[in-house]
């Protein structure tokens, strides 16, 4: 962003950055365009895939899900936007009045302080910050506050519990989580998120997952403690309807509300984001080394960036739509489960993956030929493990449809126009 | 004035500010989430003098760990019905006495030192620097806190264990 | 005035003092434990701070960190000392806590 708005007061205004001192004023200026961006993103990411997750919702439990707002219901999530924006703003009579309005902002706030680090391109990143990776986690620390904060002001004893449970929960499995994330630092050498993606090549054998078995394990031990840490399914007891009514938001309601789950919304992409930047190869495009993206100028930079956009994107989305099927797949964890796995078993395994990734790092060079060879291993079981995953969603899909074929007579696909 | 003048004022002002609502406030669970806007003040400084590593372990540390190993302590420890949790305080204007005495002390004490400055770099990432002292020069200093971290482990879990009958 | 280590020094003396005062009036051991960790941080602040104006290296700043590291398990075994007494006495208001067996 840096070198953005520079170039914008060389070219525009013709004036030296270091010198002309209103600099300070185009640079507020660009990080708040930058930040009305990253908003805009996270909005037009959270609500459409609200119902992406209904609609996966409703095919995996063999009903249709929403269909009735817009084509193919795509447009329900500005429906329900609408109507939590129109609804009443309560404020419990015995609640904690500064506190109660503070909390939600507070959780927003740590999940989209995470953006600013989140690579989207090639150099489409907000600031690059040289402690990228620990600045993550220093960030959704703040999450742990927010949630303590709404449960105890909302004054309702489910509200402390959940608030109690979540935050448990999310101070543990911070821990497996930094210490896997750590893994692919010792190999890039540097925190810096960017500087960890260029460390990784296009091609599926460049990534970081499937450099030793150590860092294939710790992909998903991160998969893992991230989805425990976004309270989602099978980790999300802290707002189980059946336990808790709903946990730590139990007494918010309307736009207060919507910020809660706007912010765990976000966090889908966020986990997916840090999983595709530090595993997966993050924006790198098969075939093109980032040193001809950096040296690319005119057109072909730009299409170059949003080639490397896209495939960032389809990445994370496609972890995203995993997450969203492990919600509706998995049964929830009891809270001591919860806690038991993640220090009995996960923080242990996620140890010994840093210690295999030392020791790795340490003894095998680059090039040579253990290297090729685990890298090619890694890749056919990771390839393996990923074309079983499609075969069976496949499977699942097609006899669910001949299923609702068998039933009813009709088909399960229908054009926009038509309602059933 | 510089806008980095500026933007250090308000930070000092955040930092300084919560810490005075964390002194006198008389909720205690106000005070706790007084003393958030105190860390990230610090952490904030701490960029202000080229020290982004450490920032981020004070954000990670203190905002993650202590904070709410506090606000948890704070809420276990009041009665559930009762949101205003009081905080009574005793001996209020010695305590301020002593608070201006202190200030005027140490701020003066800061002031008229000749202290040998030496002007600063530029800013520059400080992780590689601190791996390197934390590995050689501090090593030792390094091992004894790792021993110390297991120890305040086992004794704060032996601390809270509820003694079963046997 | 540019900014320089007397500012630094400066805040972290009244961050100190604010620390100094919370320890000394407050009857909540919760909140005795806040100002012990308001005098912690005045004093990593000025590590810091000397670190980068005085001497140019990392020095201070690794002082800093283990004042931080040091921070963070005395806040542990702290509020563990507190969750006992409060199992004990039923509350956590210092003056209570004046019998040696309970």
């Amino acid at each position: 962003m840096r070198q953005l708005a520079d170039a914008l007061l060389v070219t525009l205004l013709g004036v030296d950055p270091a010198t002309w001192p209103y600099a300070w004023v185009v640079y507020g200026a660009v990080m708040l365009a930058s930040a009305a961006l990253a908003m805009t993103f996270v909005a037009l990411f959270a609500g459409p895939v609200t119902v992406v997750e209904r609609r996966v919702a409703g095919r995996m439990m063999s009903r249709i899900g929403p269909n009735r707002v817009g084509p193919q219901g795509v447009i329900q999530w500005l429906a329900d936007g609408l109507k939590c924006f129109l609804k009443e703003d309560l404020i419990p009579d015995a609640a904690d009045r500064p506190l109660f309005r503070l909390a939600p902002y507070l959780v927003f706030g740590g999940m989209f302080g995470t953006f600013v680090v989140l690579p989207f391109g090639a150099h489409l990143v907000a600031a690059d910050l040289n402690v990228g990776v620990l600045y993550l986690f220093a960030i959704s620390s703040i999450v742990v506050v927010g949630i303590l904060a709404a449960g105890w002001s909302s004054n309702s004893k489910w509200g402390l519990f959940g608030a109690f449970r979540s935050a448990a929960q999310i101070i543990s499995y911070e821990v497996p989580s930094a210490l896997s994330a750590l893994t692919v630092v010792l190999f890039a050498g540097t925190l810096s998120l960017q500087g960890i993606i260029r460390e990784q090549g296009g091609m599926p054998w460049d990534w970081f997952v499937v450099r030793t078995p150590f860092t294939f394990a710790a992909f998903f031990l991160f998969f893992t403690s991230a989805l425990a840490e976004g309270n989602r399914t099978p980790f999300d007891l802290p707002e189980a309807e059946s336990e808790l009514v709903a946990g730590y938001h139990t007494e918010y309601s309307g736009m207060r509300f919507l910020f809660f789950l706007f912010a765990e919304w976000a966090n889908l992409w966020i986990m997916s984001a840090v999983a595709t930047a530090c595993f997966l190869g993050g924006w790198n495009i098969p075939g093109v080394s980032p040193a001809t993206i950096d040296s690319a100028t005119g057109l072909s930079f730009w299409g170059l960036q949003l080639l490397s956009f896209i495939v960032f994107a389809a990445k994370t989305s496609a972890l995203v739509f995993i997450v969203i099927q492990l919600r509706w797949t998995l049964p929830r964890l009891r809270i001591d489960q919860l806690l038991e796995m993640c220090w009995k078993y996960l923080v242990p395994l996620s140890f010994a993956c840093l210690l295999g990734v030392m020791i790795w790092a340490w003894g095998v060079t680059v090039g040579s030929l253990v290297d090729l060879g685990m890298r090619l291993v890694m890749t056919c079981v990771g390839a393996g493990i990923a074309f079983h995953y499609a075969r069976r969603v496949r499977f699942n899909y097609m006899a669910d449809r001949d299923n609702y074929l068998k039933m009813t007579g009709k088909e399960l696909w229908y054009p926009p126009y038509r309602l059933p | 004035m510089s806008i980095a003048d500026i933007l250090f004022y308000c930070l000092a002002l955040l930092t300084v500010g919560s810490a005075a609502w964390v002194a006198f406030s008389r909720n205690i669970v106000h005070s706790a989430f007084a003393l958030l806007g105190t860390f990230f003040g610090v952490a904030g400084l701490y960029v202000f003098l080229s020290a982004d590593f450490l920032a981020v372990v004070q954000a990670l540390v203190y905002v993650g760990g202590i904070l709410v190993l506090i606000l948890f302590a704070v809420m276990l420890t009041g009665r559930i019905g009762d949101v205003q949790v009081t905080n009574r305080s005793a001996g209020l204007v010695p305590g301020l006495l002593l608070l201006v005495m202190m200030v005027a002390l140490l701020a003066g004490l800061a002031v008229n030192t000749p202290w040998p400055v030496s002007v600063p770099g530029p800013a520059s990432p400080t992780t590689a620097a601190m791996g390197d002292a934390l590995l050689s020069e501090y090593v030792l200093p390094f091992e004894v806190i790792s021993v110390l971290l297991i120890a305040a482990l086992i004794g704060a879990v032996t601390l809270v264990r509820k003694e079963e009958d046997r | 005035m540019t900014v320089g280590l007397v500012h630094y020094l400066v805040v972290a003396a009244a961050l100190f003092s604010l620390g100094l005062f919370t320890v000394l009036t407050r009857r909540n051991a919760v909140a005795i434990l806040m100002g012990v960790e308001l005098i912690l941080n005045a004093a990593n602040v000025n590590f810091a701070a000397f670190s980068r104006f005085t001497a140019q290296n990392v020095g201070g700043q690794v002082m800093a960190l283990f004042g931080i590291v040091l921070a963070a398990a005395e806040a542990c075994v702290a509020l563990a000392i507190v969750l006992a007494v409060f199992r004990t006495f039923r509350s956590v208001d210092v003056n209570d806590t004046d019998k040696l067996r309970g």
